[in-house]
């Protein structure tokens, strides 16, 4: 952590394991994106009628309700886990 | 006459609406730019959840705030492809591109990709995307502010568009983007504050709770759930099921998709990320945009289903009255079981309509049109009907009125901003005139902003058939031009400039024309609006990328297509028909063939850029630099290992 304040180089190898990670993490959440918005709200919404929410069809209220919230939490989720990858690798911008 | 003949409504709208553009040039003299940095990217120094705000404004325009709860409400389940496509585009921000751009730490989208694929040719093709995609939006929201202030203040649409353009202009053009910015983040919470209000009251009137969210999976007040209740409403007039569409899903599925990519896409949208310290504000700011933005798009469908069902309570079966339509008897005297007075006031500006065909002086309201006795109803009316069809106090219409003003306003600048840069940065300083200073390009700037605007006030007063067809074309465009070349230049560092030329103008062109086959036609003249499109296009191509020796090949190809274009203009090119839905792409609508034309997109850049040469290796270290976030650590390559 010392010297992120300064100029530094990182090893190559060092980079491409960052960059492993943040492709994983990206892969998860980007799956999720299309599991409920792609999935639950237009393919399977069928089977998801089948069940309700309050008064709402599930796979219905996904497509109009569901699928957004999950949006914002998607974002939020992927700004805290990246910064937490940024930080074991040195590379965060919290000093610039 | 008054259209309305209710006082207290242009009383209460003329008080909002002027105090909030006051609001608006207030903030703006207050936030003047006096650097480029200022002017372009805010210097740099807005806070993400301002930011966010301000992106918000920047995104939900007219059609958000005022068409799009009408349109759902009465295509139901179809609507979902609004409400999923304009707010999931920002999680492929948030995670794929508004972090790598603001580390890139440019002004424009143009910028990104001349540099990225070290060419001008790359540069201007962007250049001529982002000016064709903000002008069909720009045109769309001067129009929206035309009718809401001849509808509701008196006052004719030209004059109307003229106002709205002003306004705008003197805040573009003094402030820039740190101006446009902090009047957007006012703007944001007028028309929040405006869009809630009622659906608050429409909430509690019809399932008495004051959460639009719950009120929309609850029970109306005799009980029963609302949406099922609806339901069977519908079914039983002979309408599909609420919950049920109509479209394919395939269709369904690429609308949903092409919307989504497009959000990502759009050069309006990109730029606010540019105004941030740093890549990790980026995506934080993209996060609290859609939190803003979710506000709005999860009280809509609620709206929706509450001006649906309010809507079939007292309009079918209720008293026709002649009398009333005609205006010869007092509408206030109108009571339960008449038809309400607002439809008639809705009558009187030719939006709604209904002929007692049946005699039975009742008004039926059928899916079946040969039954069916309400025989004009336009969707866009119903964010601004609400409140009278609710019963609402009359302030509230007013603030409806500033809402829409607001958020047609606040999109408006965003537009104009990306169309001065675009002109005044990467055509003329970066492409035509190497050696401007940095007061001569503020000063294009702000020209560029004011010839923007002429453009727009004329198009909102005689809006060209395009214009119905914003939301195929920006979307589209956008999905099937810019976000493939900015996803593979983060993402591929073997990603050419070879293949970003064919990609952006192969997505162009075949989105393009899809859906001008579908929407609009191609007439002799239409085929030769696109031809001179495409002659001035290669004309600046031609000026920004010659060079001496060279067989001129741009002007050659923009001379032939200037020709072409002239003798389409004067009718000499066949009229081509236009496409029927039948013949749609695998039943794919224009506004989902973004999605096929991003596909095609993808193949060609990655084809092309398979078979042409890697680029330069300055390129590779640019791309890294960009992918780490801290602006002090670099990758090492050979000088590491030697030490």
């Amino acid at each position: 952590m010392a010297e992120s304040g300064e100029d530094h180089d990182i090893p190559e190898n060092r980079f491409k394991a960052y960059w492993r990670e943040n492709l994983t993490l990206m892969a998860v959440l980007l799956a999720i994106w299309a599991l409920v918005s792609f999935g639950a709200g237009i393919l399977f919404r069928d089977v998801l009628d089948q069940f309700s929410i309050g008064g709402a069809p599930l796979g219905f209220w996904f497509a109009q309700q569901g699928a957004i919230y999950v949006f914002v939490i998607l974002i939020f989720v992927y700004s805290a886990l990246m910064h937490r990858i940024e930080r074991k690798y040195d590379i965060d911008d919290d000093q610039g | 006459m008054e259209i309305f003949g209710l006082e207290p409504t242009l009383f209460w709208t003329s008080l909002f609406v002027i105090t909030t553009f006051g609001l608006y040039i207030s903030i703006a003299i207050w936030a003047r730019a006096a650097s480029t940095d200022d002017f372009y990217v805010a210097g740099h120094d807005v806070p993400p959840v301002f930011n966010g705000m301000a992106t918000a404004a920047d995104w939900m325009s007219a059609a958000s705030f005022l068409s799009m709860a009408g349109i759902i409400a009465f295509s139901g389940y179809d609507g979902s492809v609004y409400l999923m496509g304009w707010t999931g585009g920002y999680v492929l921000l948030a995670l794929l591109l508004a972090p790598y751009l603001r580390k890139f730490g440019k002004f424009t989208v143009p910028d990104f990709v001349g540099d990225r694929y070290y060419s001008q040719a790359a540069r201007i093709v962007a250049v001529i995307c982002a000016l064709f995609i903000s002008f069909t939006y720009i045109a769309g929201q001067m129009r929206g502010v035309g009718i809401a202030f001849s509808n509701f203040l008196h006052v004719p649409i030209e004059a109307g568009v003229i106002i709205g353009a002003v306004i705008v202009l003197f805040y573009a053009a003094l402030g820039g983007m740190k101006g446009i910015t902090y009047t957007q983040v006012a703007q944001y919470c007028v028309l929040i504050f405006a869009f809630m209000v009622p659906a608050i009251f429409l909430s509690l009137q019809i399932t008495g709770t004051p959460i639009p969210q719950l009120g929309f999976i609850g029970n109306a007040q005799d009980g029963t759930p609302l949406l099922l209740n609806l339901d069977r409403t519908l079914t039983d007039l002979g309408f599909t099921a609420y919950t049920q569409g109509v479209k394919d899903r395939i269709d369904v599925f690429a609308i949903t998709l092409a919307l989504m990519v497009g959000t990502a896409g759009l050069p309006h949208v990109i730029i606010r990320f540019f105004t941030v310290p740093k890549a990790s504000d980026a995506r934080k700011s993209a996060g609290w945009a859609l939190v803003f933005i979710a506000i709005l798009y999860t009280t809509a469908p609620a709206v929706a289903v509450f001006a649906r069902a309010n809507f079939i309570d007292t309009v079918n079966e209720s008293v026709w009255s002649d009398e009333a339509a005609a205006g010869t008897v007092d509408r206030g005297s109108l009571g339960e079981g008449d038809t309400p007075e607002w439809f008639y006031n809705w009558r009187d500006v030719g939006l709604l309509d209904a002929e007692d065909r049946n005699g039975d002086g009742r008004i039926q309201y059928r899916a079946d049109p040969d039954t069916n006795e309400v025989t004009r109803l336009d969707r866009d009316i119903f964010v601004l009907a609400n409140p009278e069809i609710g019963g609402l106090p009359s302030w509230v219409i007013g603030l409806v009125v500033a809402g829409g003003l607001a958020a047609a306003l606040s999109t408006a600048a965003g537009l104009l901003m990306v169309i001065s840069s675009a002109v005044s940065h990467d055509l003329c300083r970066k492409v035509l005139f190497k050696g401007m200073s940095d007061t001569q390009e503020l000063l294009t700037a702000r020209i560029a902003a004011i010839a923007a605007v002429l453009v727009a006030i004329y198009a909102g007063i005689n809006p060209p058939g395009f214009v119905a067809a914003v939301v195929a074309f920006a979307f589209g465009l956008a999905a099937a031009s810019f976000f493939p070349a900015i996803l593979l230049g983060i993402f591929w560092t073997r990603m050419n400039k070879q293949g970003a030329i064919a990609g952006m103008t192969t997505g162009l062109v075949v989105t393009a024309a899809y859906i001008v086959h579908f929407k609009i036609g191609f007439s002799s003249i239409v085929l030769g609006a696109c031809a001179l499109l495409a002659a001035v296009s290669l004309l600046v191509l031609h000026f920004g990328t010659r060079e001496k020796g060279r067989l001129p090949l741009m002007l050659i190809l923009s001379v032939i297509a200037g020709m072409a274009g002239i003798s389409g203009l004067a009718g000499y090119l066949p009229d081509l028909a236009m496409g029927t839905a039948g013949q749609w792409f695998l039943g794919i609508s224009p506004e989902g063939f973004g999605t096929v034309g991003m596909l095609i997109a993808f193949a060609v850049s990655v084809s092309v850029a398979l078979v042409t040469p890697a680029p330069p290796p300055e390129i590779r270290d640019m791309v890294e630099d960009i992918r780490i976030p801290s602006t002090r650590a670099h990758v090492g390559h050979d000088a590491a290992a030697a030490e």
